[in-house]
């Protein structure tokens, strides 16, 4: 069972109230693709992904970034109940996708980095460590329902 | 994993924008790291880890210096670092996980105080290196 203290469900939602969902999932999948390139494996079907600047531009990327990026609002609206929230999901990127779990931390971290360039000094250590232990608990959450 | 010419260019330049101000972003990490990753404190039971310790200004800025030591050698990490290498190996000992985890604060440090330094393809350059850093200092491990 989670337990998230109130200071952290307000770094959290504070925190997500000032999020761009577009720009910032846009920016998060693309830096994933461009980081760790191994990752387009899975969206081979999504055009020109050939350099960072493609990557950053492509409209699949931008709109698949703002996609996750919603489902992580989702999360964020049920934090006592991120199993629950990402079940469906989980067994979709198994059965479906195929997708590795280490991609979810992957993601998770890079999301944190994106954060931390828009907010600047806002995003203290204490608030990297709660969103660090969200995607963490997000990544767990997703892969739950491997088999 | 090497390191292209462009991610060698791409590092030097951002440690050359970074410049003096290296100490406070080797110690910004260290603050994350504990704070984010509270396992990493069980190697510091001798050190002060509370907010503004002197101990971890101290060894932020040593980390600091060898990540610079290492950018102004790129092209021999494992040279520059050979005997911060011994030492992991046959001293600290520190579980090969948590380079990753150094690394990632390291990462957002850059990030919360030069953004605009962090464009995709230096992120991805930094990481690479930052990886390679740590591969260099567990090297020796077995």
């Amino acid at each position: 069972m989670v337990h998230w203290t109130a200071e952290e469900k307000q770094l959290i939602t504070g925190l997500w109230a000032k999020v761009n969902v577009e720009e910032c999932g846009a920016e998060a999948l693309a830096r994933l693709l461009i980081v760790y390139p191994w990752t387009q494996r899975f969206f081979s079907n999504f055009g020109n992904l050939s350099s960072p600047t493609a990557i950053m531009g492509n409209p699949r990327v931008r709109a698949h970034g703002k996609k996750v990026l919603t489902s992580f609002g989702e999360a964020i609206k049920n934090l006592d109940n991120l199993k629950g929230t990402y079940a469906k999901l989980s067994e979709l990127h198994c059965d479906k996708l195929h997708v590795d779990p280490e991609n979810f931390r992957l993601l998770g971290d890079i999301l944190i980095i994106v954060l931390a360039a828009h907010f600047a000094k806002d995003f203290t250590p204490a608030c990297q460590a709660t969103w660090q232990k969200l995607v963490g608990l997000v990544a767990h959450a997703l892969a739950r329902k491997y088999h | 994993m090497v390191l292209s010419p462009a991610d060698k260019s791409n590092v030097k330049a951002a440690f050359g924008k970074i410049g003096g101000q290296a100490e406070e972003y080797g110690a910004d990490a260290l603050e994350r790291m504990f704070a984010a990753y509270p396992q990493t404190k069980t190697y510091f039971p001798h050190f002060d880890l509370g907010k503004g310790s002197a101990q971890v200004k101290g060894h932020g800025k040593k980390v600091a210096a060898a990540l610079v030591e290492a950018a102004n050698n790129i092209d021999d990490i494992a040279g520059a670092l050979s005997k911060l290498s011994d030492l992991h190996a046959q001293k600290l000992r520190v579980d090969p996980v948590n380079f990753k985890l150094l690394g990632q604060c390291f990462l957002v440090a850059v990030a919360t105080r030069n953004p605009s330094l962090l464009t995709p393809e230096v992120h991805a350059s930094l990481d690479k290196f930052l990886c390679a850093v740590g591969t260099v200092l567990t090297a020796k491990y077995r």
